[in-house]
């Protein structure tokens, strides 16, 4: 059974949405704490006219080159964000909004131009929109796997540098971090992330797979590394059970698959979290309230 | 004595995980103007947002001229702290001034000219005539507070909240706020604020209420503004801590 | 009217109603739920398709406004459960969205509610779906919804634009003025929904996002007066999808990929020209303190 697997494209494809779901869940922690948890998902769709323009205008299909060009167009919307929201007073989350949507309409532009002349199938854009791993060959596994290896490698090199960046970062920059550079890492790591993981679940649903497994592993520690350590597992879990699900149909979409299995592990973490789950934070509220009455009754009593 | 016109009963509130205020009981007089003291971190803002149900309480009772928030909210005014509102929303400051007078003007109903002229008296009586069509984010902190008075002076309320409106001000603005605090106490209004200055505590209010996560002491200023009590409120010693962890 | 007519009359409706919409999503500091909205929306139309086993514009409707309160309500929830308010947000919109195009991938097929569709919108189509009207006649049944809810959205912002003006600057004192912040809030929100699904056939989910959120950025940037602002942003979402109309007419292109592009260059525009908050003006005379 499991030789047959790993001779099967499905293995390939499923050891790389685990690589993925485990790099994004490492990488989601660290967005987490910067507290942008919505930026994944301003980036990777604005990554979508990049993709158009590698894949269907130059006819890429390394999928190097589509990543590449995907990269370059969502770091430019980053840098959009970040320059609308320093030099006017419009806030983050529109800045985000408009980059997002706008970005994406001029991707779906290009599409529609590239699709016109190339003759009008739009069978590419899906596996974009919503992922389809399984339309994925070994050398785009390979690659997906050699990247999401580079981005664990990152996080967890520096993990002592990221704590204290996250942490209080005058602190960082006083004992001689660049807090420039470990920002511009940090974007670059995050969109290297999104980008690769926009074959396997798609522009539209990328974010959740940053920001379910690090708030799902918030609720059992206060450690930040085993929140790290948690968040991947979580991702990687995510990733192989959403693949293996949606490999039962024919043409289903990876991606969904993949978040709702995510969000499946929100809700349990959610309700039995030993740190801030609701049944312990609920008989905690008990215990507390009764305390606090009985103080008071003693304080009455005393006086 | 005066008529009480604010009783708080057993209050007890928790922000988050952690308990703020325990045991709240207060009785605030008619006429009096008081300031509520205490350090960082002792709950004087959740007290405020507490007793006006702005946050929720988790047991207590609250009661305005002997009857619920509901009933007598026409008769309450409050000015939240400065930096609880975005000031760069596109509005001018005659405009916020009018905003105190919305709860009065009843729904589906424009601000008349009338209104409008008694937000501009409010603004020429805190020196700000001047400054009424201008955009809010271009006034300076004491003038934004001094736009945030005006506004609870149309409110034309009996009992007044404010939380902060001496903080970061100039010092024109501090002694234009503290004539106006002194003029709604000699029309027999009640105003509580929270106050964060130990130096001008005696000077400004003729009742404390010293406050620590639960009340420390409350009373005219000469007799609770005392040394020991003060070192009792920032000292440390906090009396419900026991119970709270 | 001609073909190209009803476009434009919706594309303009669709720029108005959003136009308006979106100046209190910025003000309210919510923007990011709008594209929240526009994405749990399709759980609640595909619902409604389920459910009624036809695509009905009122069922779409009602579908709509309770995918979109329901995200609402979640989004809410999770943050009171001590979720940072962006997180719950990325949760709750993905999850939902999620289990909208599982289910038509699973249970509907193509038949007739294509994901694709819904995401991109098709305006061209708009006029050969008509219905008949008293009074107006023989109108496109997306154009008569877009209509419909751009008048619930006027009335409601203006026989209620004082109280929606300071819940949206001042909450603390609207409560305490007696005013139902909270209830406001999910009108608003319920706004949001119906105004949503109402521009789906044209623009689709995503774009819908554009046209909700760029109009009113860039409007903010040129006033400081509510009732001007969205004057301005309407104003703005109506050149959108006019101009969005004739760049897709002229180098043959999606229409609502156009028209989502064209918000962006009008606040381009906007952001280097602006006479109140250009970077041409910020240039010309550094700020005043701040």
């Amino acid at each position: 059974m499991l030789s047959t697997l790993w001779n099967s494209n499905l293995g390939w494809v499923l050891l790389s949405t685990m690589t993925l779901g485990i790099a994004a869940g490492a990488i989601g922690c660290i967005a987490y704490w910067k507290r942008q948890n919505l930026m994944s998902d301003a980036l990777s769709h604005a990554a979508l006219p990049g993709v158009v323009i590698a894949f269907f205008i130059l006819g890429e299909k390394n999928l190097l080159v589509i990543i590449i060009g995907a990269a370059i167009s969502s770091l430019i919307g980053a840098l959009f964000i970040q320059w609308i929201t320093t030099s006017s007073r419009i806030s983050e989350d529109s800045a985000m909004g408009m980059i997002l949507a706008v970005f994406y309409g001029f991707g779906i532009m290009l599409l529609t131009i590239a699709n016109r002349s190339a003759g009008g199938n739009q069978s590419g854009l899906d596996s974009f929109i919503f992922g389809q791993a399984a339309a994925m060959v070994r050398s785009d596994v390979i690659t997906m796997l050699i990247l999401a290896l580079i981005v664990l490698f990152i996080v967890f090199i520096g993990f002592k540098e990221w704590k204290i960046f996250l942490f209080d970062q005058q602190f960082a920059g006083g004992i001689g971090l660049s807090v420039k550079g470990m920002n511009t890492l940090y974007t670059i790591v995050l969109v290297l992330t999104i980008v690769i993981g926009i074959q396997a679940v798609g522009v539209i649903l990328m974010a959740a797979l940053l920001i379910i497994p690090a708030v799902s592993a918030r609720y059992w520690t206060q450690s930040f590394r085993t929140m790290i350590l948690l968040s991947a597992v979580i991702g990687g879990l995510s990733g192989a059970i959403g693949t293996l699900i949606s490999s039962y149909g024919r043409g289903l979409p990876t991606g969904p698959f993949i978040v709702v299995i995510g969000a499946g592990f929100f809700v349990l973490s959610l309700v039995f979290g030993k740190e801030k789950g609701i049944l312990i934070h609920y008989v905690q509220y008990k215990l507390q309230r009764k305390n606090q009455l009985q103080g008071w009754k003693q304080e009455v009593g005393g006086r | 004595m005066n008529e009480v016109v604010l009783n708080v009963n057993n209050l007890f509130a928790s922000y988050r995980k952690t308990n703020v205020l325990h045991s709240i009981n207060i009785d605030v007089h008619a006429g009096s103007l008081t300031g509520i003291i205490g350090p960082n971190g002792a709950g004087k803002s959740t007290l405020i947002k507490t007793i006006l149900n702005l946050h929720p309480p988790l047991t207590g009772s609250v009661k305005f001229f002997n009857e619920p928030f509901r009933k007598a909210k026409r008769r309450i005014g409050y000015v939240p702290q400065r930096g609880a509102v975005d000031w760069d929303f596109p509005t001018d400051a005659l405009d916020v001034v009018t905003m105190g007078l919305y709860g009065k003007i009843g729904w589906l109903k424009r601000p008349t000219k009338k209104d409008k002229a008694k937000a501009y008296e409010a603004l020429d009586k805190m020196g700000m005539a001047d400054f009424a069509d201008r955009q809010i984010s271009q006034l300076s902190g004491g003038q934004q507070q001094r736009v945030f008075l005006a506004r609870a002076l149309v409110q034309d309320a009996d009992l007044y909240f404010m939380d902060e409106p001496l903080a970061g001000v100039d010092a024109a603005t501090e002694r234009a706020i503290m004539t106006i605090l002194q003029e709604l106490k000699a029309k027999g209004k009640t105003v509580l604020v929270v106050h964060h200055d130990l130096q001008t505590v005696e000077d400004y209010f003729d009742h404390v209420l010293l406050l620590n996560r639960t009340v420390i002491s409350h009373g005219r200023t000469a007799e609770v503004f005392t040394r020991d009590k003060i070192a009792e409120t920032y000292g440390g010693n906090m009396r419900w801590m026991g119970a709270s962890s | 009217m001609s073909y190209t007519a009803w476009i434009l009359l919706t594309a303009s409706l669709v720029g108005l109603s959003c136009g308006i919409i979106g100046v209190f999503l910025i003000l309210r500091k919510t923007a990011m739920m709008a594209d929240a909205i526009s994405h749990t929306v399709l759980l609640g139309i595909v619902l409604a398709f389920i459910v009624t086993r036809e695509v009905s514009g009122t069922a779409m409707l009602i579908g709509g406004i309770l995918a979109g309160l329901l995200t609402a309500f979640l989004v809410q929830a999770l943050h009171t459960l001590d979720v940072q308010h962006d997180a719950s947000m990325g949760i709750v919109f993905t999850t939902l969205f999620a289990i909208g195009v599982i289910l038509i991938a699973t249970s509907i097929g193509n038949a007739h509610l294509d994901v694709q569709h819904a995401l991109m919108g098709e305006i061209t189509f708009i006029p050969f779906h008509t219905i008949t009207l008293p009074i107006i006649g023989e109108i496109p049944q997306a154009t008569a919804m877009l209509l419909f809810v751009f008048l619930v959205v006027l009335i409601s912002i203006v026989a209620f634009y004082k109280e929606w003006k300071i819940t949206t600057f001042d909450p603390a004192l609207a409560a305490s003025l007696g005013i139902p912040v909270l209830l406001m809030h999910y009108v608003f929100m319920g706004l949001v929904s119906v105004t949503t699904v109402a521009s789906f056939d044209a623009v689709g989910a995503i774009m819908v996002v554009a046209m909700l959120i760029t109009p009113a950025a860039s409007a903010y940037l040129w006033t400081d007066k509510l009732s001007l602002m969205i004057v301005l942003s309407g104003g703005f979402g109506v050149v959108s999808a006019l101009v969005g109309y004739w760049i897709a007419a002229w180098i043959d292109t999606s229409i609502s990929g156009s028209m989502a592009f064209a918000t962006g260059l009008v606040f381009l525009l906007s952001f280097i020209f602006s006479a109140a908050h250009g970077l041409i003006a910020k240039r010309m005379k550094p700020e005043i303190g701040t």
